[in-house]
């Protein structure tokens, strides 16, 4: 199977925040690939507009059936959530499950004006009501194949495809 | 050998008893995992739902404030149901067993227990007896262990002096009585902390000390050169029976943490104390108050620490 480019869908990704910046905006990636995201874009986009980082393994809706994470790291969140418009950034938009992990948590912190969702692939099998408002691809995946995305030495993004995942 | 009660068949964690026989894994797990809650406490709204729907019981059968308080604390901002109870003033000083106490709580549909108890090997015998569904902390019992204290001080040194391959630590004063050291001297050693010194007198060393893999000092001029870390314990007064000291105020002059004896140690030192202190028996209110002191910080992550705890158990279930 063609994997995407995950460099290009990086790009044209900052290309289509760049005009919701301005007034109270920041951009929020969750923990791992969403936060590398965040890290970038936030290069890419001047260096000016905030971001922090989620990890959601404390709201994750299976915690019940597989425990806490192993690695569970701190989230960072260095601006003032309330009122402000969140720019949600993730690798692969799945189930949902984690997006709706992810607003839950962000709500902890005080209430958005807005959240938009950004992602860079949108792999379908959607189980709850989510979709992103801006997406770098649309690929469609079995469900015993997952999609990571790799940062190599330089920083640079790459997709790499897991059959059993 | 005998399985470790503290693990279920997988070997994770399903109570924590004591540090003892935990490997560097676990404990690097949880203080990782505390490492993440000490921001939740920081935020607008200082709470997760990872233990909504669960009664946590905290059953103490000795006093504590401190103690108890930071786990309701701990468990409350992980959204679990908290119920506290002083068993001396219960139904124990009306003749019920510790299992009789344990399973009427169980029958209210108890998830977890977090037990203090005067007599050493009470939250293992809770355990042993419990359903496999229920998790136990052990929050101090007798002389044995206090496993929560010994991995907020490690977490506090941690976050101090991340390094902990390249320390020298001090622990000072009542070695004896002390649960907290025991816990305390096994989580340094398991996590690689080169050099632990011991500071007592005599008749406060427990007599198997020197097979704890610690240095022994008797003099505490000698004892605090060039340490990272001054852990004070507290002066046991409710435990000593007999004539182990002299007098407070001889005590102080020999053991008793002054900034005159500080100074000894590294300048970048930091001074810690489980709490509730003696002030003016093993430390002087200088230092307690000092810029050295990180003794309220040690009581803040005291509740990202049993945070960790309680979430890892209630994750981990047969």
């Amino acid at each position: 199977m063609q994997l995407p480019d995950a460099e290009p869908l990086l790009a044209m990704l900052a290309e289509k925040i760049r005009p919701l910046l301005g007034g109270h905006v920041a951009l929020v990636g969750i923990h791992s690939g969403g936060a590398w995201i965040a890290e970038r874009l936030h290069v890419m986009l001047n260096g000016e507009v905030p971001h922090g980082t989620l990890d959601i393994s404390f709201y994750r809706d299976d915690f019940e059936q597989r425990g806490l994470h192993p690695q569970v790291k701190p989230s960072h969140i260095p601006f003032d959530v309330e009122g402000c418009h969140i720019i949600l950034i993730d690798d692969v938009l799945y189930t949902g499950r984690t997006i709706r992990g992810a607003m839950n948590e962000l709500f902890d912190y005080g209430r958005p004006a807005k959240i938009t969702l950004a992602v860079l692939v949108d792999r379908g099998g959607r189980e709850m009501p989510v979709e992103a408002q801006i997406v770098g691809t649309h690929l469609e995946l079995a469900p015993q194949q997952s999609l990571e995305l790799l940062r190599d030495d330089a920083g640079k993004f790459s997709f790499k495809l897991h059959e059993n995942g | 050998m005998p399985q470790n009660p503290q693990l279920n068949k997988n070997g994770e964690l399903q109570h924590l008893l004591s540090i003892e026989g935990l490997s560097k894994d676990i404990l690097r797990h949880i203080l990782d995992t505390a490492e993440s809650f000490t921001g939740v406490s920081e935020r607008e709204v200082k709470k997760v739902p990872l233990l909504r729907g669960k009664t946590v019981c905290n059953i103490f059968f000795e006093n504590s404030t401190r103690t108890r308080t930071t786990f309701e604390i701990a468990a409350k901002r992980l959204s679990a149901d908290v119920v506290s109870l002083n068993v001396n003033s219960s139904s124990q000083s009306k003749g019920e067993t510790i299992l009789d106490t344990v399973d009427n709580l169980t029958a209210m549909h108890a998830d977890m227990f977090v037990v203090r108890h005067s007599q050493s090997g009470a939250a293992h015998f809770i355990a042993r007896h419990v359903a496999p569904h229920i998790h136990v902390i052990n929050a101090g019992d007798g002389r044995h262990a206090h496993p929560t204290q010994g991995l907020l001080d490690v977490f506090t040194i941690r976050r101090y002096k991340p390094d902990m391959h390249n320390l020298r630590i001090a622990i000072v004063g009542d070695l004896l009585h002390s649960r907290v050291a025991r816990s305390e001297i096994h989580a340094l050693t398991t996590l690689g902390v080169p050099e632990v010194r011991v500071i007592a007198p005599k008749t406060l060393l427990p007599e198997c000390v020197d097979r704890m893999g610690v240095q022994v000092y008797h003099d505490m001029r000698e004892g605090l050169k060039g340490v990272d870390v001054v852990m004070m314990l507290r002066l046991q007064n409710e435990r000593m029976s007999g004539a182990l000291l002299s007098s407070a105020q001889e005590y102080f002059k020999c053991y008793g943490l002054t900034q005159e004896k500080l100074a000894l140690a590294k300048p970048d030192a930091i001074v810690m104390h489980p709490g509730p202190m003696n002030r003016g028996v093993e430390i002087d209110s200088a230092v307690a108050d000092g810029t050295q002191s990180v003794i309220l910080p040690q009581v803040t992550y005291g509740i990202a620490v049993r945070m960790a705890v309680m979430s890892i158990l209630a994750g981990n279930t047969e």
